[in-house]
């Protein structure tokens, strides 16, 4: 089966980002195809590599990035979205002037159009938010 | 490849949190995609379509004038459940006016919003081949 993800919340305050993860590890683990993962609201916020939780803690933004580099998995931040929250990759943060880009290894900047297209691509769209 | 029928639920009020507005950013960059399209409106999704919006007290963007758009862009199934809005004292009156031009019927002026009972809408979640969820 070929699965879409949308996630929608950020790292930590909900339980959305970590149900995806084990979600589309799962899929992966058994065979299935993951089309894309694509992060909007303020699930853009999984994106950042400057997160440092405590120790005896998991890594969400670290975890995401093993995971898509073990399996070639596309990681996609909504440009839109990542903009309005600080979320920047170099090319971004030449852009707008800013001083430095915190994007996590990885994770894409691209626009809306990426989640239509996982709709249409993938088997099932599943959303995690809130 | 065949055109697959995107459904947009939309269950928060349109302000207090993001997800209102940028939900209505998916569906204007989603209609370019020659989907089917349909949105949905139900709990405190139905204040979204409310008439009069005026934020000005909090600061925020007033992006309700926006959904006056989704008629140009071929987006004229619009679904409120009723019950959601009589639970809030509201009736189809409360709601923005929303139509569309139907090109098959010379491009006759038409009413988008269709108020339905959770029954109905139930159905219409059910012929859908993708959900997304605000």
């Amino acid at each position: 089966m070929k699965f879409g993800i949308l996630i929608n919340e950020g790292p930590y305050t909900h339980q959305a980002s970590d149900s995806a993860y084990h979600f589309t590890e799962a899929a992966l683990r058994a065979g299935h195809q993951v089309v894309r993962v694509f992060f909007y609201h303020d699930g853009v916020n999984n994106g950042t590599r400057l997160s440092v939780p405590p120790q005896d803690d998991r890594n969400i933004s670290e975890r995401w990035s093993a995971l898509g580099q073990k399996y070639d998995l596309e990681l996609i931040l909504c440009v839109a979205a990542a903009q309005r929250r600080g979320l920047l990759d170099e090319d971004e943060a030449k852009r707008a002037g800013k001083d430095g880009s915190n994007m996590a290894p990885g994770f894409q900047i691209s626009g809306l159009g990426q989640l239509i297209d996982a709709g249409i691509q993938a088997d099932r769209l599943i959303v995690f938010g809130d | 490849m065949a055109s697959k029928k995107f459904l947009y639920v939309n269950r928060k009020a349109p302000h207090g949190s993001i997800y209102a507005q940028e939900s209505l950013e998916v569906v204007l960059i989603g209609a370019a995609f020659e989907q089917d399209v349909t949105l949905a409106f139900v709990d405190d999704g139905v204040y979204q379509l409310l008439q009069n919006q005026d934020t000005a007290g909090i600061g925020a963007k007033n992006f309700a004038p926006t959904f006056r758009a989704l008629g140009d862009y071929d987006v004229s199934q619009i679904y409120v459940e009723r019950e959601s809005l009589e639970m809030r004292g509201l009736s189809k009156e409360d709601l923005m006016p929303l139509t569309y031009e139907d090109e098959d019927d010379d491009w006759a002026e038409k009413d988008s919003i269709h108020v339905v009972s959770s029954d109905e809408l139930a159905d219409i979640i059910e012929q859908q081949d993708v959900i997304l969820n605000f």
